[in-house]
């Protein structure tokens, strides 16, 4: 059994209280693009954001509340394949298509994953994954869905309606940039609010939240529907990006891990946590891809299965580096 | 149609018995030390590729590799022990598992790098790819000897690791390990080194598996994977810790994978494994012989 923290009165202190801080990250960001300029640099950008963006989501329900899911890449495919495919079909405008995909992901997950939150800890991660394997085959053998052959999506003139862009990658920098904003500031909303205390309750005690009356299957699966929902939101991003998808290379078992090392390796339950693990993990391996020549050499995830390791050695993430008391202090005095 | 069906029962009991051996190792893992090895199948993989290369380079048949992989898979498992494992079971729950996964991704594409992706196959080995006919109810049915081979070796297996665990000193001294550390290292056994008994044995068990899997079945990097998922399903059916919870649940697995590859679609037999895996795990989660988690 996990000791109660009080959890009211001893919250982590983060230290960038002040929202400068995120003025600053926003612009700094914002200006990122034209200070690195090639197309690969671009291309890496917009992986980290989406990464970022993944991390985040999977937050709510692996960080915050401790629900180790394995199986996201699932709903990340899940929201990929409705946009693409309600445009195909119903001409749906894929903008609507990420909220559709989003609602969708939502329902077959309170489906599926609501019977798994009667599992404890490794039960629950080995539930979602096998769970998540099993969407991924159903999709591989889908002949109405493409199959494993996958749907290519039709190119439109490009347009911000259409969601397409074929000159530059910038603007899917710029749409991945506003979603990690908006995923932050909910995420902010959701630390400061009662939703959130309640999670992380959750985390620290099953019993002990059930005791003082929070309804743990409730909130569990609210926090496993907004994770979800933001994945498959993801999901259409990446099928816009890409205009061609397929589950074998969108819902690879190493999607679902990498959307949980990302927060993890920065620190899982923190907000920054994702921001930090996501352009270390993904710079890693575009680049080792792009230098080392090939995927079949394996050396990308070489280093992500390393860093997978590395993580025992500092359980708290990268954030916990900024988080003790001699850290606390230089801050303090930094800031004056 | 039951002579077909003799035939895919039998294919489903040779393939789970090959299952439970590695769902063996998987299980005496978590049983004494309380971790999920999740790179159970990549050491698989290691063990097959070790096989295979003794083959291709020494003209070593696999039948007397198996004397050559099996003890340096223990001592694989004895060095990734001290060097790793040690830490990993201290660390809190989440990391642990994605240590072992991490450790099971980074095997796997070592193997990447050092032999390229390409499916390999061993041509001619002693056994070749004999095939048996006995008549089962007046049909006729074949069995593949390979297969068998490695289907009774995994039996053959599971039976010493049981023999050892239930009647050895040594062995009673992992099952007390696994029951409670603490009070196991009061009666004054050496816990540490049981922990590292434990998972260099079970390390040994996919060393045997691997092995004899090269006489049939294809090599490549990604190989492991399949089978640690379908270990993990048999131990969970099994239930935790126990040894002859997982052989049982190796041999539903097999079973379950052919015949619902059989009556149902082939193409979503192992979504059925996972499927029969998810309605275990929620209606029962320690399984069939389990002790409680």
């Amino acid at each position: 059994m996990g000791r109660l923290k009080p959890l009211m009165v001893r919250q982590p202190r983060i230290f960038w209280r002040k929202n400068y801080i995120f003025a600053l990250a926003f612009a700094l960001l914002l200006a990122l693009p034209f200070i690195f300029t090639a197309h690969f640099q671009h291309h890496v950008m917009i992986k980290v954001l989406m990464f970022t963006f993944l991390g985040c989501a999977w937050n709510i329900i692996g960080g915050y509340t401790g629900q180790v899911a394995l199986g996201h890449a699932a709903f990340f495919g899940i929201g990929a394949y409705t946009s693409s495919l309600c445009y195909i079909w119903f001409g749906l405008n894929p903008w609507f298509g990420m909220f559709l995909g989003g609602i969708l992901a939502v329902a077959v997950s309170a489906v599926i994953n609501y019977p798994c939150f009667r599992l404890h800890g490794r039960y629950f991660a080995i539930a979602t994954l096998a769970l998540g394997m099993i969407i991924r085959l159903l999709f591989t053998n889908w002949r109405l869905v493409g199959g494993a052959l996958g749907v290519r999506l039709p190119l439109l003139p490009e347009s911000l309606w259409n969601f397409q862009f074929h000159t530059t990658k910038l603007p899917y920098y710029y749409i991945a940039l506003v979603l990690c904003a908006l995923i932050f500031a909910i995420l902010y909303k959701i630390e400061r609010s009662k939703l959130g205390f309640y999670l992380r309750a959750i985390k620290e005690s099953e019993e002990a939240a059930r005791s003082l009356g929070i309804d743990v299957a409730k909130y569990k699966l609210v926090a496993m529907s907004i994770s979800v929902f933001f994945t498959a939101m993801a999901g259409t991003l990446y099928a816009q990006y890409i205009l061609y998808i397929d589950p074998i290379s969108l819902m690879p078992l190493m999607t679902s891990i990498l959307i949980c090392v990302v927060p993890v390796l920065g620190g899982a339950g923190t907000l920054w946590g994702p921001a930090l693990g996501a352009p270390i993990l993904l710079i890693a391996i575009e680049y080792s891809r792009a230098w080392l020549g090939g995927g079949g050499r394996g050396i990308d995830y070489m280093i992500v299965g390393a860093i997978m390791v590395a993580i025992i050695f500092r359980p708290g993430g990268l954030t916990s580096f900024f988080q003790g008391p001699r850290f606390r202090q230089w801050w303090r005095r930094i800031r004056g | 149609m039951s002579e077909l069906f003799i035939q895919v029962v039998i294919e489903g009991l040779l393939w789970g018995a090959i299952y439970a051996l590695v769902a063996v190792g998987l299980s005496l893992i978590w049983g004494v030390m309380g971790i999920l090895n999740l790179a159970h199948g990549d050491f698989l993989m290691l063990g097959m590729f070790g096989a295979y290369w003794l083959a291709i380079l020494l003209g070593i048949d696999p039948l007397i590799g198996l004397l050559i992989v099996t003890p340096a898979m223990f001592i694989l498992g004895l060095g990734i022990y001290k060097s790793l494992i040690t830490r990993i079971v201290k660390a809190p729950r989440l990391t642990a598992l994605l240590a072992t996964f991490g450790l099971g991704i980074f095997l796997r594409n070592l193997a990447h790098f050092l032999w390229r992706a390409d499916y390999r196959m061993l041509g001619d080995t002693l056994v070749g790819d004999r095939v048996i006919t006995v008549s089962i109810l007046g049909g006729t049915n074949f069995i593949s000897v390979p297969k068998l081979l490695a289907a009774g070796g995994s039996l053959a297996a599971t039976a010493l690791l049981y023999w050892f665990i239930k009647r050895t000193k040594t062995g009673r001294a992992l099952q007390a390990t696994a029951m409670n550390r603490q009070s196991a290292a009061l009666m004054g056994i050496d816990t540490e080194r049981m922990y590292m008994l434990a998972y260099s044995l079970g390390i040994a068990c996919v060393g045997v598996a691997g092995t004899l899997l090269t006489n049939f079945f294809i090599i490549f990097p990604e190989v492991g994977i399949m089978f640690v998922l379908f270990a993990l399903v048999a131990v969970t059916i099994g239930g935790f810790g126990s040894i002859h919870g997982a052989l049982i649940g190796g041999l539903i697995i097999g079973l379950i994978e052919s015949v619902g590859g059989f009556v149902g679609i082939p193409a979503l037999k192992q979504a059925l494994v996972f499927a029969v895996f998810v309605i275990v795990v929620v209606l029962r989660p320690r399984g069939l012989f389990g002790w409680a988690d």
